[in-house]
């Protein structure tokens, strides 16, 4: 079994904060979305969900920045270019071995090499993740912590409505990209041996 | 001579109001303009026998009555003399007509069918339980919030609620912000709204998006307007009363509007069309499909799992 020095330390910590930060803007999240007149399920009061929803995405936004800045300044942003050529193709087979070519044992498609740290299913969501959806709702908490810069009407309709339909989208869908990125993260060599290589930064070499 | 201008000081906005008096005309027009030619400017003239000349003075501001509020108002039918003496149309008046009893609200509306969709009788009754109610002795009456000669219905004609909002909240700020007026019914000190209301998130916001009434009445649903003014110690203070699913505000600030809505089958219409209320504002529809993509994620996840469990035992 070879390592390979994939994590550098600002990612890990960037990641780590990232993680947490994101775990709290969802329990805070929920808690002012779904609370109601008895206080129900939810950990946090109304008025306490908002004040660390609006710390937690503060922190967030200056980590965000530290991301995408690291990625500029340095190699890494490389891993996320999306290749256009056999772009489908890739994705399909990189699929096609998550739903049934592992548990058949077939070698993956696509193994991490020095200079691949993500396959090309990883690559397109975490582009999305990090380059679309993360800028969307960052944008759109913007506009609901400061509401009077939001635009009033939009075809008639409030912009504060359609600002926080997207930022709840947007919400949702890394919450759930999150979901799947937590499971993913268990098809290492064995379940455990990913998280370890976000907190050591050495990726197991013959693994996904 | 008379000069022109200067309004009264009365609160709020009188949007739509000179549209209003363009087009009607009142049949005491004329009969009426012998009062506003003194009280319908801040200056007037009379003559004064004694000194033999004409004499201009500064009308009291409180006895200003604005004529385009006045014909714009609900009861711009009327003759100023259908409520004050017709002594009045002596000058000088006579002193004891300040003495004069004012008819308050239920008075003209109170038992008349055509008034009955107000419900005049328990607007009454929520104001004697009202605090305002104890500082009727030192002179509080309807007239305190709602300025017989400028009175417009509002919120039931309302197409825009900021608006609205901005024309309740000054009825109330017009004494609770304003210690001159306030200390004529009350010897408390003087409040400032703004440091009492420090707890409050996004104080701004919520001052701009809902009414002082929100949180200081206790909501009654056969009347349209709460009018049960409580002591503050009942004042709403949790946020989740207002924002969540089945928000006070809907049987407030939103009461009118929801009902016209639901009745159009548009549940919480007005609340996506004009306002935005977290924790109020669910989408049914993007709840569901949250719910299900959550619930095919979770079940792929635990079918990969399976598989997974089944290939180690091979």
């Amino acid at each position: 079994m070879s390592y390979i020095y994939l994590y550098p330390k600002w990612i890990r910590l960037w990641h780590l904060f990232n993680g947490l930060l994101f775990i709290i803007l969802i329990i805070t999240g929920l808690s002012m979305q779904y609370t109601d007149k008895d206080d129900n399920i939810f950990l946090v009061g109304f008025a306490r969900a908002v004040k660390w929803h609006n710390i937690a995405a503060i922190l967030l936004t200056i980590n965000y920045i530290v991301f995408v800045t690291g990625n500029v300044i340095t190699k890494n942003f490389r891993f996320y270019k999306i290749e256009r050529k056999n772009f489908l193709s890739d994705l399909i087979s990189q699929f096609r071995y998550y739903s049934g070519g592992m548990f058949r044992g077939e070698k993956q498609p696509f193994p991490v090499t020095e200079n691949r740290k993500f396959n090309p299913l990883q690559k397109f969501t975490y582009f999305l993740a990090m380059y679309i959806a993360m800028p969307l709702l960052i944008i759109s908490g913007i506009g609901l912590m400061f509401p009077e810069i939001t635009i009033n009407r939009f075809f008639d309709i409030s912009g504060l409505i359609l600002t926080d339909l997207l930022h709840v989208t947007m919400g949702f869908l890394l919450s759930v990209f999150m979901l799947i990125h937590i499971y993913t993260c268990t098809l290492g060599s064995t379940p455990g041996s990913l998280f370890k290589s976000m907190l050591s930064g050495y990726h197991e070499s013959d693994e996904h | 001579m008379i000069s022109t201008g200067v309004s009264g000081s009365e609160p709020g906005s009188s949007a739509g109001t000179a549209a209003d008096s363009a087009t009607f005309k009142s049949p005491f027009y004329d009969d009426n303009e012998l009062c506003f030619k003194c009280h319908g400017q801040s200056t007037y003239s009379y003559t004064n026998e004694n000194l033999g000349r004409q004499v201009k003075a500064i009308m009291f501001s409180e006895r200003i009555i604005n004529r385009e509020r006045f014909y714009g108002s609900n009861h711009k039918s009327f003759a100023c003399t259908d409520c004050h003496s017709s002594e009045y149309t002596n000058f000088p008046h006579a002193g004891e007509l300040r003495m004069e009893q004012m008819y308050t609200c239920i008075d003209c509306h109170g038992n008349d069918e055509k008034f009955a969709q107000f419900h005049f009788e328990e607007i009454e009754k929520e104001y004697q339980e009202s605090v305002h109610y104890q500082y009727e002795e030192q002179g509080f009456s309807c007239w305190k919030c709602h300025d017989p000669h400028s009175y417009k219905i509002n919120i039931r004609n309302s197409s825009n609620l900021k608006e609205t909002i901005l024309y309740d909240n000054n009825i109330c700020l017009n004494c609770h912000a304003d210690y001159d007026h306030f200390q004529l019914l009350s010897d408390k000190k003087e409040i400032n709204i703004i440091t009492r209301h420090d707890w409050l998130l996004n104080q701004e916001s919520h001052f701009k998006s809902v009414r002082c009434i929100e949180c200081h009445t206790k909501v009654n649903d056969s009347i349209l307007v709460a009018h049960m003014v409580r002591p503050v110690e009942y004042a709403v203070k949790g946020c989740n009363e207002c924002h969540s699913q089945n928000s006070l505000l809907m049987s407030s600030l939103y009461k009118f509007q929801s009902r016209e809505q639901r009745a159009d089958g548009f549940l919480n219409g007005v609340i996506l069309n004009q306002s935005y209320v977290i924790g109020a504002n669910r989408n049914e529809y993007l709840n569901l499909i949250g719910l299900l993509i959550f619930l095919a994620v979770a079940g792929v996840i635990v079918t990969h799992i399976s598989f997974r469990i089944i290939k180690k035992r091979k």
